[in-house]
C-alpha cells in the first residue's frame, strides 16, 4: 500500500522533472547544445510570473499567457545573438558563456527579487486531492504529470508532423546540407531556443506553485533535468520522460526511507544508469 | 644546415629574473606586509593554484569540469577528520586531503569519461552533489552545519612557537604567517611544476591534444592516457589547497566547502578573463578579480552579474582572454613552451 502510494507519487514527481528537460532535450537534439543556464531560466520564468500576477492581480496560469511569449523572445534573442555565435565543434565556449549567464540570472534576481523564497498563488488547488484507486492523488502533482505528456505530445508532433519540425531535423542531422536546402540554420536554432523556453515557462509555473522558490535552485534544477535527458537517451524526448520518471521514483522512496536520502538516491540512480548503460536507455542521437 | 630546437624567448630570461624577485618578495611578505594584506595575498595564491589546475583540466585536457568543488571539499574535509578524529597534525593532515581528492578522482574519471562535452561538465557536477551530500551526514564532523577546528589542533601548527618568536607575534598571527608561506610553497610548485610538465614529451602530447585531438591521435598521443592523468593531477592539487584554504579559515560546512560559486565560478572567471590555455592567464586573471574585488566587492551581487558578463564578453569577442589580447600584440611568451627548430649553419659556433 505505502510501496504503490510512494511509487505514484515518484511517477508524478517524475513529470515535473521531464518538464524541468523537456526543453534541455530539445535543444540539445537539434544543436547539440548544452544551456548550463537552463535551471536559473526556470527560476527566471517563475519570477516573471510571479511579477505578473503581483501586478495584475490574476492567476498564475493567465501569467503563464502572458510570460510565455515574452520568454519566447528571450529565448529567441538569446539563441539569436549570443549562442549562435558560439555554436561550433569546439564544446568550451558555450559551455562558458552559458555557465556566465547563469551566475548573471542568479546574481540579478539575488538583487532584484531578494534571496526570500516565494511561491506563486494557485488558491484551494495546492491541497486539493482525488482518490484516484488505492491512493490519494493531489490534483497538482496529476496535473504537472500530465502537462508533461501533452507537452512531449506536442514536441513530438512539431518534430515529426509538421514543415518546421521537418526544419528542425533537418539542421539537428546535417546543417551545411540543410543551408544548401534554403533553410538558415541560425534562424531554426533560435526558433527551437525559443519553443524550449515555452517549455521552460510552463515548467516554471508548476515548480512555482508546488514549491517555494528562491533565486539559488536553478543549478539543482538543471541537474534533475540532465539527469532525465542523459537517462532517457540523448535527443529522445519521450525517453526525457522516461527518465524523468525513473529520477522521481529513486527520490520518493529514497526519500520514504530517510528523508536525507532523497536527492542523493536521485543522484545514485542516474550514475548506476549511466554505468551500465552509458548511452541511456533510449538513444537516439549517435555523436 | 644544422638545427637545434629552442624554447626560450627574448622575453623569457629577464622574466625568470623578474620572477625570482617576485618569488623573494612574496617569501618576505611577512616583514613587510600587514596581516590583512598577508589575507589577501594568501586568498590570491591559492585561487591562482585553483585556476592553474582548473585551467590544466580545461584549457589543455578540454575537460570543462563544473565539479572541481568536490575536490576542494572532500580534500577539506579528510584534513578537518584527520585532525578530529586522528588527533593528526593539520600540516601532515592536508597531503591526506590531497590523497582524498586523488581516491575521490579515480571512481569518479572512471564514470565521467563515459560523457562527452558539455554532459561531462554536468556529470563531474553531479558528482560533487553526492560527495556533498554524503559528508552533510557524516555526524563526527558536524553533520550539515559543519564544524570548527580543535584549538589545540591549531595552537599545535609545526614552528608556530618558533614564529611567534622570531617576528614577536601572537598565535593567530603566526598562524596566518605559516599557511601563507605554504600556499606560497604550493603555489609556486603548481606554476613551475605545471611549466615543467609542459615542457616535456607529455607536455607537448597535451599541447597537441588541446590544439587539435584528431591530429594528435594521428601522430600516436594517447588522448585517453593524457586525460586521466590531467584529471588525476588537477584532483589531488585541487584537494591540497582545499585543505590549506578551510585550515586557513578553521571553520567548514558542506555549503562552504562544495561551493560551486566560490570554487568553480570564480576559478573560471579567472581563467577565461585571463586566458585559457596558457599559464600567463590565470596569473593576470586571478590580479584582475582581486583587483574588480576590491573596488566592487561592497556591490554584493551585482559584483558577480559584472563578473559573468564580462567572462561572456571574453568568450564571445576575445576567446583567449586578456593574455591573448596581450600576447597577440607583442609576441610576449613569459613561460615559452613552444619549441622552435633554429636552424644555424655549420661553420658557426654551435649554441
Amino acid at each position: 500500500m505505502l510501496f504503490i502510494d510512494t511509487l505514484v507519487q515518484g511517477v508524478l514527481l517524475g513529470g515535473l522533472y521531464a518538464l524541468f528537460a523537456a526543453g534541455l532535450s530539445l535543444v540539445f537534439g537539434i544543436m547539440r547544445l548544452v544551456n548550463l543556464a537552463h535551471g536559473d531560466l526556470i527560476v527566471l520564468a517563475a519570477y516573471l510570473m510571479l511579477l505578473v500576477v503581483t501586478v495584475l492581480g490574476v492567476s498564475p496560469f493567465v501569467a503563464l499567457l502572458i510570460c510565455a511569449p515574452a520568454m519566447f523572445a528571450l529565448g529567441w534573442v538569446l539563441q539569436r545573438f549570443v549562442l549562435n555565435r558560439v555554436l561550433g565543434e569546439d564544446v568550451l565556449p558555450p559551455l562558458l558563456v552559458t555557465f556566465g549567464l547563469s551566475v548573471v540570472i542568479q546574481n540579478s534576481l539575488l538583487e532584484t527579487a531578494s534571496a526570500d523564497s516565494r511561491r506563486l498563488p494557485a488558491g484551494d488547488l495546492v491541497n486539493a486531492s482525488l482518490p484516484l484507486g488505492p491512493v490519494n492523488v493531489g490534483v497538482m502533482p496529476l496535473a504537472t504529470f500530465l502537462s508533461a505528456v501533452a507537452v512531449i505530445m506536442a514536441l513530438q508532433w512539431i518534430f515529426f508532423r509538421t514543415a518546421l519540425g521537418r526544419r528542425f531535423r533537418a539542421v539537428s542531422d546535417d546543417p551545411v546540407t540543410a543551408g544548401l536546402m534554403g533553410i538558415r540554420p541560425k534562424s531554426i536554432f533560435a526558433l527551437a531556443t525559443g519553443i524550449a523556453m515555452i517549455v521552460v515557462t510552463i515548467a516554471a509555473l508548476y515548480l512555482g506553485i508546488r514549491s517555494n522558490f528562491d533565486p539559488a535552485i536553478g543549478p539543482a534544477r538543471l541537474i534533475y533535468a540532465f539527469e532525465a535527458v542523459i537517462i532517457g537517451g540523448l535527443g529522445s524526448i519521450w525517453g526525457t520522460l522516461a527518465g524523468g520518471i525513473i529520477i522521481g521514483v529513486a527520490q520518493t522512496f529514497g526519500a520514504a526511507v530517510n528523508p536525507e536520502w532523497q536527492i542523493l538516491s536521485g543522484h545514485l540512480v542516474f550514475i548506476l544508469v549511466l554505468l551500465l548503460r552509458p548511452r541511456g536507455l533510449f538513444p537516439r542521437a549517435y555523436d | 644546415m644544422q638545427g637545434y630546437v629552442k624554447t626560450a624567448t627574448r622575453a623569457s630570461r629577464p622574466f625568470v629574473l623578474l620572477l625570482a624577485l617576485v618569488v623573494i618578495a612574496l617569501a618576505l611578505a611577512p616583514l613587510w606586509a600587514s596581516r590583512n594584506t598577508l589575507q589577501d595575498l594568501f586568498f590570491i595564491l591559492t585561487m591562482l593554484s585553483l585556476a592553474q589546475f582548473w585551467n590544466l583540466l580545461a584549457g589543455y585536457g578540454g575537460l570543462v569540469s563544473i565539479g572541481q568543488q568536490a575536490f576542494v571539499g572532500l580534500g577539506a574535509y579528510a584534513m578537518f577528520g584527520a585532525v578530529i578524529l586522528l588527533g593528526i597534525g593539520p600540516i601532515q593532515a592536508i597531503l591526506l586531503g590531497g590523497i582524498a581528492a586523488l581516491a575521490l578522482a579515480i571512481p569518479t574519471a572512471f564514470f565521467a569519461f563515459r560523457l562527452q562535452g558539455a554532459y561531462f561538465a554536468v556529470g563531474t557536477w553531479v558528482v560533487a552533489e553526492v560527495v556533498r551530500l554524503c559528508v552533510s551526514m557524516w555526524q563526527a564532523v558536524g553533520g550539515g552545519s559543519g564544524t570548527s577546528l580543535p584549538r589545540d589542533a591549531r595552537d599545535g601548527l609545526i614552528g608556530l612557537d618558533q614564529i611567534m618568536a622570531l617576528f614577536s607575534v601572537r598565535g593567530a598571527e603566526a598562524r596566518d604567517i605559516i599557511l601563507y608561506w605554504l600556499a606560497l610553497c604550493v603555489t609556486v610548485a603548481t606554476v613551475l611544476g605545471l611549466y615543467a610538465f609542459l615542457r616535456t614529451r607529455s607536455g607537448l602530447a597535451l599541447s597537441a591534444v588541446r590544439d587539435n585531438i584528431a591530429a594528435a591521435r594521428s601522430v600516436g598521443v594517447r588522448a585517453e592516457g593524457m586525460r586521466w592523468r590531467v584529471f588525476l593531477i588537477a584532483a589531488f592539487g585541487t584537494g591540497i589547497i582545499g585543505a590549506l584554504i578551510f585550515l586557513q579559515n578553521g571553520r567548514i560546512s558542506p555549503d562552504a566547502a562544495f561551493s560551486v560559486t566560490d570554487w568553480t565560478a570564480f576559478v573560471f572567471f579567472i581563467v577565461i578573463i585571463g586566458g585559457i590555455g596558457t599559464i600567463e592567464g590565470p596569473i593576470i586573471g586571478v590580479l584582475v578579480l582581486f583587483a574588480l574585488q576590491s573596488a566592487f566587492a561592497q556591490f554584493g551581487a551585482w559584483y558577480l552579474v559584472m563578473l559573468g558578463l564580462l567572462a561572456i564578453g571574453v568568450t564571445l569577442f576575445a576567446p583567449k582572454g586578456l593574455w591573448g589580447l596581450i600576447s597577440a600584440r607583442t609576441g610576449l611568451s613569459l613561460f615559452p613552451v613552444r619549441r622552435r627548430l633554429i636552424l644555424s649553419d655549420p661553420s658557426e659556433d654551435k649554441p
